[in-house]
């Protein structure tokens, strides 16, 4: 397989949130706002990355019944790592974050990559793929966050967008966008067209 | 705030799906038939309900700031909680393991009904998640610990057995091409989650 198609493929065609239905879990929570969306997504991609590399140098090392434990243990490390630098760093997008940083812990398509893709490659291709998964990851929570952002609050990144002559002239945010089920209802839209396009193809 | 009202609080208003969107994984892909997802709520809320108040201790009690001050005063100053995670994750894999081998050993008949889903449930968001909340929201006492993971685990069983009803229903309806399967599960939960926020008013 070449290095490109690990990379590209899991943006569009295998994309982990809306054709595998992976790590939906902990984080449409944080996409209320860009900001914190851009954080966690970068986060999970480093953390995606990361972790695929070091198991794929330790693949011959590590017995089979027990590997669960040792993914859970390295992948336990890096979000620490990530926590501790984001307090350090970014703190008030960390206060934000909150419980949301350790549950990617147990997010979905780290274990999945892991199980899927770092067990039987090596670790240059590994690094790529967990590269991929996560800027596809990272690319749906964008996505979200800006639709929510923007129709919620009227900002991006906390600057103002939509200008204030409109909300003289009547206009008004919509504040159910705000509010955590818009999320899912954005997300399941996304998979309709996505699922549309591919087909028409 | 009572024992009673917590309770309320984690299964409706707190809802660990609806407000949180924890164990989402699971949640959509088990949640095609009403018996299986009965016995995956049952096998979360059981775990819920033994590893939240095992954390519990294991927060006040290791990890805290000073924490530690009930070995040797002189440690009082230490401060564990950047392990929060890895001691989670790795009790509640330990925990998950040996009830999974207390089941088998004692109830064979709730070992085949919960059987495949306790090894899945160790990497539940829902899980961590109850966890994490615990420690944040700081709680007084074990027992207060404990209902919170009762309560969440039971909130978390409530929605996925209703999604499972409801998509039961929905082999019978005609859905637009490309939204039918996962796509309009997430819009259900989506309105799901609105209903579930008429709850936000009351007060405890």
């Amino acid at each position: 397989m070449n290095h490109k198609k690990l990379l590209i493929e899991p943006l569009r065609k295998a994309n982990p949130v809306t054709v595998l239905v992976l790590g939906i879990c902990s984080c449409l929570a944080v996409t209320a706002q860009l900001k914190p969306a851009l954080v966690m997504g970068a986060s999970v991609t480093v953390v995606t990355a990361l972790s695929n590399f070091i198991i794929s140098l330790l693949r011959k090392g590590i017995p089979n019944r027990i590997r669960i434990i040792v993914q859970l243990v390295v992948v336990a490390t890096l979000v620490i790592l990530i926590d501790q630098f984001l307090k350090a760093f970014a703190y008030d997008v960390s206060k934000r974050l909150s419980v949301y940083v350790g549950l990617i812990i147990t997010n979905c398509i780290i274990m999945g990559r892991l199980e899927a893709f770092a067990l039987s490659h090596g670790p240059w291709e590994s690094f790529l793929d967990g590269l991929g998964n996560g800027l596809g990851y990272s690319l749906i929570l964008v996505i979200v966050a800006f639709f929510r952002e923007l129709l919620g609050s009227g900002t991006l990144l906390g600057y103002q967008v939509i200008p204030q002559s409109f909300y003289e002239a009547g206009y008004q945010n919509n504040g159910l966008m705000i509010l955590p089920p818009m999320a899912l209802i954005i997300i399941g839209i996304i998979i309709w067209i996505n699922n549309r396009k591919t087909e028409s193809k | 705030m009572s024992l009673f009202n917590l309770f309320l609080k984690s299964v409706f208003l707190d809802n660990m799906i609806f407000a949180y969107f924890l164990g989402m994984c699971s949640y959509l892909a088990v949640s095609k038939t009403v018996k299986t997802s009965a016995g995956l709520g049952l096998a979360v809320t059981f775990v819920l309900v033994v590893t939240v108040p095992v954390n519990y201790l294991v927060n006040k009690y290791l990890l805290a700031p000073g924490a530690l001050a009930w070995i040797n005063p002189s440690w009082a100053s230490l401060d564990l909680s950047f392990l929060t995670y890895i001691i989670f994750i790795a009790i509640i894999a330990a925990i998950v393991q040996i009830l999974e081998m207390i089941i088998e050993t004692f109830t064979p008949a709730l070992h085949s009904a919960l059987g495949i889903f306790l090894p899945l449930i160790a990497v539940n968001c829902a899980i961590l998640g109850c966890s994490l909340f615990m420690q944040e929201r700081g709680f007084s006492n074990v027992g207060e610990a404990a209902v919170f993971g009762l309560g969440s685990g039971i909130g978390w069983l409530l929605a996925i057995v209703a999604i499972a009803a409801i998509r039961e229903k929905l082999r019978y309806s005609k859905i637009p091409k490309g939204l039918d399967g996962v796509g309009i599960s997430f819009i259900i939960t989506g309105l799901m989650g609105i209903a579930f926020m008429a709850f936000m008013g009351i007060k405890l």
